[in-house]
């Protein structure tokens, strides 16, 4: 039963990390651009996918594949900040809102026409399973929370210590106030995207290597996930959305634990996000630990 | 697929109808209202997955599901709607989509309900197929006979089914047209334009906004239960987001704030959607037919971007009237 309990633990810890780091750049995406960008889990597909390139294509390790995925999906972010949606802002929230929606459509799709609907699989050991006593971990996870480990107290350094990390925190927290204080918001905007493309990336390869098996649709599915952890940690704040993914992938698979009222049935999950992230916006959307003011 | 097959044609002048009142929907909710309902599609499934399981399960008359079907669209529009109408444009946005999106995934994990991930054939659980819409294929059938007896003609079920369904969407937009100039959407689009000044007025702006969404949902739910008829079998992955997106380019293809732009706008992409499978010429045949769809859905986003950025009053539509600057 501990053991049970250990290991949905450790899951939801794995799960959350990823979405913790993933929601950083989110958030503070949306912090700056004021609309929420339904293309953010697409950043995560197209990620997933030229890693698979280099691992699988040109035979690449994964830590060089994942490396080389974050910064083409850095890129691609910053790519389409300058092409689309820089010269587009001011278009109001549902014009945006619609725009993102049809980019997300077109990344999706390309992936689906460039590397076809089957499902792919990294070239890492998938039946190896490392005993840890309590828990066991496969080799996906175990490099997951390897970067973990690494990239989010980095992240959080960086963010907490840089002039660069704390201009950004400023502009996605107050874009006029920050203005006015010497911030050259247009720059920081450009390096908050180049940012966030590239935690997409290391969040789509990571949810490929921790699945074991990616397919085009992999961001999509998580880019609710993504918005309730933005929500949740309140928006624009990074801190919040590195606590909320972890609260979020605890919540999620440590509802399935029989010991709570019988527990979830697995499949539920991701309906137990959706209702979530409705809730949160109904009566919370200044996040857990956000002040209430308006959005 | 033959280019001058009857049949084929007959078929997308349903499918493009049908779209018609499933804009119509939207466009009552989000052109004159102001809320961007990216949930739409939630409102066809929930129709027609209630008058589904009423017809098969309980063997309910197949008039009395459907307007249980259109009930249960209006009360999925309550639930989700009254308090979401409260948030800002982009919230209700994620929201409702989420919405959506939790109606598709009750659907798939809930097989002793809904058939799960097969849809309306696993109704009555494996080794049965279930068909629910046996009373309206009878209905078609006759009228299709009576018109054939009266006319000299033979007269199809699909020609009966393409009649019935623009009639409807040509009654429907005409009673929204004048809807539209009445005093009731005189008030939304004040409401729209400015929810200040509407109240300061004395307009009760909820109430206002609620019935737009009501209206939107029966007219979605109405769209939802002529697509299972007509199709005769659905599934959990025939309501994803993209459907409520086909209704969104539709309206902005027609202009957006152009009631009488909705029926161009949905024959231009049913043209465009099925037209895509006739390009066979290079370099378009290096795409096999099966991936096909994949490129009819990037279209579907490429013009979706392409009309919101360069276009956002439609081929038809008047720019100054555009409820897009907020």
């Amino acid at each position: 039963m501990l053991a049970y309990l250990a290991q949905l633990f450790l899951n939801g810890l794995i799960t959350g990390a990823i979405l913790a780091l993933t929601g950083v750049g989110a958030s503070l995406v949306f912090g700056i651009q004021r609309v929420a960008n339904f293309a953010h889990g697409e950043y995560l597909t197209f990620a997933a996918y030229i890693a698979l390139l280099l691992n699988v294509g040109f035979g690449q390790g994964i830590a060089v594949s994942a490396l080389g995925a974050m910064a083409a999906t850095g890129l691609l972010a910053v790519g389409l900040h300058f092409a689309v949606l820089r010269p587009l802002r001011g278009r109001g929230l549902v014009a945006l809102s619609l725009i993102t929606t049809g980019l997300a459509l077109m990344l999706r799709n390309v992936i689906f026409l460039a590397a076809g609907p089957q499902i792919r699989q990294y070239g890492i050991d998938q039946s190896a399973v490392y005993d840890l006593g309590l828990v066991r971990i496969s080799p996906g996870q175990a490099v997951a929370l390897g970067i973990t480990v690494v990239v989010a107290p980095a992240v959080a350094l960086f963010l907490a210590r840089t002039r660069l990390g704390k201009a950004m925190r400023a502009v996605a927290d107050n874009r006029d106030l920050a203005s006015i204080s010497g911030i050259d918001v247009d720059r920081i905007g450009t390096y908050v995207w180049l940012l966030a493309g590239g935690l997409a990336g290391l969040g789509g390869v990571m949810f490929g290597v921790v699945q074991g098996t990616l397919e085009p649709n992999l961001g999509f599915q998580v880019l609710f996930l993504i918005f309730t952890t933005v929500v949740l940690g309140g928006i624009g704040s990074a801190y919040g959305a590195l606590v909320a993914g972890l609260v979020l992938g605890l919540a999620m698979d440590l509802s399935t634990w029989s010991g709570f009222a019988g527990g979830l049935d697995a499949r539920f999950k991701p309906v137990l996000a959706f209702a979530a992230l409705i809730l949160l916006l109904l009566y919370r959307p200044q996040g857990l630990f956000g002040k209430a003011r308006v959005l | 697929m033959d280019l001058f097959n009857p049949a084929f044609w007959t078929f997308m002048a349903v499918i493009a109808g049908i779209y018609v009142i499933l804009s119509l929907g939207l466009y009552v909710q989000f052109s004159m209202a102001g809320l961007p309902n990216f949930g739409h599609v939630a409102f066809m499934a929930v129709a027609a997955y209630t008058m589904a399981i009423l017809v098969v399960r309980l063997k309910v008359g197949l008039p009395l599901a459907s307007v249980l079907g259109l009930v249960a669209a209006v009360l999925l529009g309550l639930v989700l709607g009254v308090p979401a109408l409260r948030l800002r444009a982009d919230y209700l946005a994620i929201a409702t989509v989420a919405g959506g999106e939790m109606v598709r995934y009750l659907a798939m994990n809930f097989p002793g309900l809904t058939g799960g991930p097969l849809g309306s054939i696993g109704l009555l659980g494996p080794g049965d197929i279930a068909t629910y819409n046996d009373g309206w294929i009878r209905s078609l059938n006759r009228a299709g006979g009576a018109a054939s007896a009266l006319l000299g003609v033979p007269v199809s079920r699909d020609l009966v089914m393409t009649i019935l369904v623009w009639a409807l969407a040509g009654l429907l937009l005409a009673a929204f047209w004048r809807l539209e100039r009445a005093p009731w959407g005189r008030v939304l689009r004040a409401i729209r334009e400015d929810e200040t000044a509407a109240t300061a007025v004395g307009k009760n702006v909820f109430a206002f906004k609620l019935q737009a969404l009501v209206l939107g949902a029966i007219l979605g739910g109405l769209a939802g239960l002529l697509l299972a008829w007509h199709i005769g079998v659905f599934a959990p992955d025939d309501y994803q987001p993209t459907l409520t997106f086909y209704a969104y380019l539709i309206l902005i293809l027609g202009g957006m704030n152009r009631l009488w732009a909705i029926p161009v706008g949905a024959v231009l992409f049913s043209l465009l959607y099925t037209g895509t499978r006739f390009l066979d010429f290079y370099p378009l045949s290096l795409i096999d037919s099966g991936s096909r769809a994949f490129l009819r859905l990037f279209l579907v986003g490429l013009l979706l971007v392409l009309f919101m950025a360069l276009r956002p009053q439609g081929m038809l539509g008047n720019r100054r009237e555009l409820l897009l600057e907020r």
